[in-house]
């Protein structure tokens, strides 16, 4: 048996009673669990557990309207990644790769600002702290990705690297706007009670424009330290940051930064702020003192963001490889009161070790639903950042996730539609995903059939095609609206249910003596030829209406056509011959000689089959009467027939 | 066209709130519906400014939801009466007449006839709905027509039969004629006025059966009319003179949803398709006449193939129906930017346009060029 990564949670299913046995069947979302009595194998004594079946499900965030925006938003920028060219220069594709990276990323935080927005205004305190959790998760979710597109997408060389590091940390530290907004709007900033912590807070994320302006309100209102204010601020003005854009090499970035550098030490070393103990503390604080930074763990907040702050003063040319060095130093020097080790801080370190695999397990562990990571993985796998790595799934890990995914979202009442998009991308068994979910999708209006069937057929799905077809035909059968059920069987060109329905038809017509839906059997047209039956009730109806427009002489050639090129079953060729009659008993000859000689030879063939002998049994004498009296006729309008054929003829050919 | 809005629901229509035409006003109301969600909806929209004062730099914002109601079973059409009422039908086969108090901002139903639409033994869904206030028409699956009358309780008139198949979309030729298509690709006229239930027209594409979807008519020239269907071919037809369509265009690669031809501007016409996309017809003529008439029966079938409009944003121009005129063009163009999930419904009232996705997703353009 494989290792178990964690041990997996309890979850008390309301309903069952303590101690009894349960009995489950996997659904692809959902568990169903019931309450059984357990019997040694051999006596199968009815069940006598609850009556009730509980559905027991994992991932309840698809059922969140404000988290459905999120799938359905994702899912067009999914479908518009997989369209991208493969023949694109690498450069511009991996442009391509940051800006779809960072349009889910934007996705995700709409997502959250509107959860945020939400889990304020509710009054319902259960449902706020729902929203609570959900936004904190849509959080970690950014977090870890935004980590992601640096490291891996982006892939950033050493001194870009902290710059987008810093961008990071600001970008998922905002609340240092927020104080720095308190303290500014307030009567007099510089002696708000913040004032000190959001200019430190500027220092420790490296915005430093924006901490000596904070530092200037200040400087005014003490013009007797005027001097080391403007000392620091000179300092700060002066630290180096690198440009990736401009012409500077790394090397000569380093040796700047190592001038000033010392300029910030030196400054330590004389007491040049010893009077001021704000202002040594920040002077500490760009020297890169690890104490000092440590004891802002308040500001900080997160071992990662002391991490790129002491990047940012200790070694600014950091290479991606010496990251995941820093980053667990960091990470045990900042832990070490909490001693806690969260799942969030083992993905991010997993992330600075550029162990790819690790993030997406650990992610798959945590989270309850899978579209973090089938959407992460897609998007590495595009980047080439994959292996492939074949799981004992059958398939590789993009694919095993993205159809995860997308099965979740096949069981949702409304979502399903987006899941085919992402069954479609997954080469090796999503077809086959899809044929199986694809025809159990509960079909309630012909609108809702069209547009599954419409999915199937671009596809080429015919086995899926002829089965739903099938579907709607047979409930329009239930429902008597035989027109519709033979319009679905057409569609599906499904020969044999067109045959039974034909047969419906006929059996309505043979019994009413008229047909019904003639705008449809009017209207075949090639659909005609599907099958041997249909053929046969378009051909004729075909016959009642020439009949109907007195042109018997069409009528009558298509009338015996129908029986000598077999296309009338042979249980209806007495109903033929019986419409035969009227055309015989008219006064203008309209059968010819040879035609009649058809017609009796027809007969005839009829009669024998049925075998005179035996049938008298199990038919009742009246319709037996009705029959035999009907050949008899039948027999004489024949003959009188033929004699004024012969005559008519013979008379043309003198 | 906007930004998508997403709304958490498939919306299967989305229909404007009628304005005063002498005001000439833009719309600002709409109404959508839902389908296929486990609880279904009709609401209503707003995409003035009321309240809300955080308008940037002239941008507009998204929709406003003013209010919603649940809705049994898919909204499978809605249409208004007035500027008050809209009629919806259901895939339950109800027909429901919804009120929108506007100083309230609330929804009530004022009217409901339930499983109007029935077979035998089961509900049917109906499909489309027209109206003339003060009446209305419906179709459904069960190949009925119905007529009611609004604040009359019963059913005015009951055409069993009308068609054995699939009814699909209902139009008002005039005040006593409706026009249906149906799911073998019929068009039947139905004179209210007589007692018989049979069609006093059938009108069809001969041979090919393509079930038709949507139809909608000409604002001021009440014989013509434009469907499409299956195939995703516009089809724009002269009841009076024949029985085959006068003009055949390729417009979609799927099913066709609906069509409008806008309701003042007539040269205008609006398609939106299961294949995601929403098609913008203008047709220029020199002539009085727009080129939807212009062009004979002769050379219909051979402007089949003349056109097919490819992907993206450009628009194409074609001499439609070049044979008769070459100075009448057709020019389409795409409103909406690549798109995956069907466009379920649009409508368009002055130069407002708005549709709704199975991508959850409502777009509206404030300026179309019209």
């Amino acid at each position: 048996m494989e290792e178990v990564d964690v041990d997996p949670t309890v979850t008390n299913i309301p309903g069952i009673r303590h101690g009894k046995h349960m009995g489950f069947a996997w659904g692809p979302g959902d568990i169903l669990v019931y309450e059984t009595q357990f019997k040694p194998s051999g006596s199968l004594l009815p069940d006598a557990g609850g009556a009730f079946i509980h559905k027991v499900r994992k991932d309840e965030d698809i059922y969140s309207p404000i988290l459905r925006k999120l799938f359905n938003e994702s899912h067009h920028i999914f479908v518009g990644l997989q369209t991208i060219k493969e023949d694109v220069p690498s450069k511009s594709k991996r442009h391509q790769f940051v800006s779809i990276s960072r349009n889910y990323r934007s996705v995700i935080r709409a997502c959250m600002e509107e959860l945020q927005q939400v889990a304020v205004s509710t009054r319902d305190t259960e449902m706020a702290t729902q929203y609570g959790n959900q936004v904190s998760i849509l959080l970690a979710i950014e977090l870890i990705w935004n980590l992601c597109e640096v490291l891996f997408i982006e892939a950033a060389p050493a001194g870009t690297l902290l710059l987008h590091l810093l961008d990071w940390v600001r970008l998922h530290r905002a609340d240092v706007e927020e104080k720095a907004k308190d303290v500014l709007q307030s009567d007099s900033p510089a002696e708000h009670h913040n004032y000190w912590d959001v200019v430190v807070s500027y220092v420790l994320q490296g915005r430093l424009e924006e901490a000596r302006q904070m530092l200037g309100k200040q400087a005014s209102l003490q013009p007797a330290s005027r001097d080391i204010y403007k000392l620091m601020d000179g300092l700060l003005s002066k630290m180096p940051f690198f440009n990736p854009a401009g012409t500077q090499t790394l090397t000569e970035f380093d040796v700047k930064w190592k001038n000033w550098h010392e300029e910030v030490d030196r400054c330590l070393s004389d007491n040049s702020f010893a009077s001021n103990g704000h202002l040594e503390l920040i002077c500490k604080i760009l020297v890169g003192d690890e104490d000092t930074l440590l004891e802002q763990k308040e500001l900080l907040g997160t071992w990662y963001h002391f991490l790129v702050t002491r990047l940012l003063y200790c070694h600014p040319t950091v290479k991606p490889i010496e990251l995941h060095y820093y980053a667990q130093s960091c990470l045990t020097m900042f832990l070490d009161s909490r001693s806690v080790q969260e799942p969030l801080d083992s993905i991010l370190l997993a992330a600075f070790e550029f162990d790819i695999y690790l993030v997406i397990k650990d992610c798959s562990i945590v989270l309850n639903n899978w579209w973090f990571v089938a959407h992460l993985t897609d998007l590495l796998d595009h980047c080439k950042l994959l292996h492939s790595h074949n799981l004992n799934f059958g398939s590789n890990m993009r694919e095993f996730l993205l159809r995860e995914y997308a099965s979740g979202l096949f069981t949702h009442h409304s979502l399903w539609q987006c899941a085919v998009d992402y069954f479609d991308h997954c080469p090796e068994l999503g077809r086959a995903c899809l044929e199986l979910q694809i025809e159990r999708v509960p079909l309630d209006t012909e609108r809702k059939a069209l547009k599954v069937l419409r999915i199937c057929e671009e596809r080429q799905m015919s086995e899926q095609v002829r089965s739903i077809c099938k579907i709607m035909a047979m409930r329009a059968l239930r429902n008597n609206r035989l027109g519709s059920a033979l319009s679905w069987s057409i569609r599906a060109k499904d020969a044999a249910f067109a045959t039974l329905i034909s047969e419906r038809f006929l059996q309505d017509y043979c019994a009413k003596g008229t047909f019904s839906d003639l705008d449809l059997i009017d209207n075949l047209g090639p659909a005609m030829l599907l099958s041997d039956r249909l053929t046969f009730l378009g051909k004729y109806r075909e016959f009642h209406k020439l009949y109907g427009e007195k042109r018997y002489k069409e009528a009558a050639k298509l009338l015996l056509s129908l029986m000598t090129a077999k296309i009338a079953p042979r249980s209806f060729w007495m109903t033929l011959l019986t419409d035969s009659l009227p055309l015989l008993e008219q006064n203008e000859v309209i059968f010819s000689a040879d035609q009649t000689y058809d017609l009796m030879y027809c007969l005839e063939e009829l009669t024998s089959s049925l075998d005179p002998a035996a049938p008298g049994a199990d038919r009742p004498m009246q319709e037996e009467d009705v029959e035999q009296t009907k050949v008899e006729l039948l027999r004489l309008s024949l003959a009188r027939n033929l004699s004024k054929a012969i005559v008519k003829e013979g008379t043309v050919d003198t | 066209m906007e930004s998508a809005t997403y709304v958490s629901q498939k919306i299967s229509k989305t229909r404007w709130r009628p304005v005063s035409y002498s005001a000439l006003q833009q719309p600002d109301i709409f109404a959508t519906g839902s389908w296929d969600n486990e609880e279904n909806k009709v609401s209503v929209w707003s995409i003035g400014d009321q309240g809300r004062s955080d308008l940037e730099d002239g941008f507009e914002g998204d929709p406003q939801l003013l209010c919603e109601y649940n809705h049994d079973g898919d909204v499978l059409d809605l249409q208004f009466l007035d500027q008050e009422r809209f009629v919806t039908v259901s895939s339950t086969g109800a027909v429901t007449i919804f009120r929108h108090h506007q100083n309230s901002q609330t929804l009530s139903v004022t009217q409901q006839w339930a499983k109007a639409h029935r077979f035998p033994c089961n509900n049917a869904p109906s499909t489309g709905v027209a109206c003339s206030t003060p009446e209305v028409v419906t179709v459904g699956e069960d190949g009925r027509i119905i007529v009611f009358r609004v604040d009359q309780e019963g059913v005015v008139r009951v055409i069993d039969n009308a068609d054995s198949s699939t009814l699909h979309a209902v139009t008002y030729l005039r005040t006593t004629e409706v026009l249906t298509v149906n799911s073998i690709g019929q068009l039947k006229l139905w004179d209210l006025r007589q007692q018989s239930s049979s069609p006093s027209q059938i009108l069809s594409l001969s041979g090919d059966r393509v079930p038709l979807y949507c139809v909608d008519r000409h604002p001021n020239q009440q014989h013509i009319v434009a469907t499409g269907g299956q195939d995703g071919m516009l089809c724009v037809w002269d009841v009076r003179q024949g029985n085959m369509p006068f003009s055949l265009m390729e417009a979609h690669s799927a099913e066709m949803w609906e069509v409008h031809f806008h309701p003042t501007n007539p040269d205008h016409l609006f398609t939106c398709s299961e294949d995601g996309s929403l098609l913008h017809w203008e047709t220029s003529s020199p002539s009085e006449m727009p080129s939807f008439l212009q062009g004979g029966r002769n050379s219909s079938m051979t402007s089949r193939s003349a056109m097919a409009p490819a992907g993206g944003n450009q628009s194409i121009v074609s001499a439609w129906l070049r044979g008769d005129s070459s100075k009448s063009r057709l020019e389409t163009t795409h409103m909406l930017p690549t798109q995956t999930l069907s466009v379920n419904s649009l409508d368009v009232l002055g130069q407002c346009l708005v549709c709704g996705t199975d991508g959850e997703a409502i777009f509206i353009n404030r300026q179309v060029p019209v």
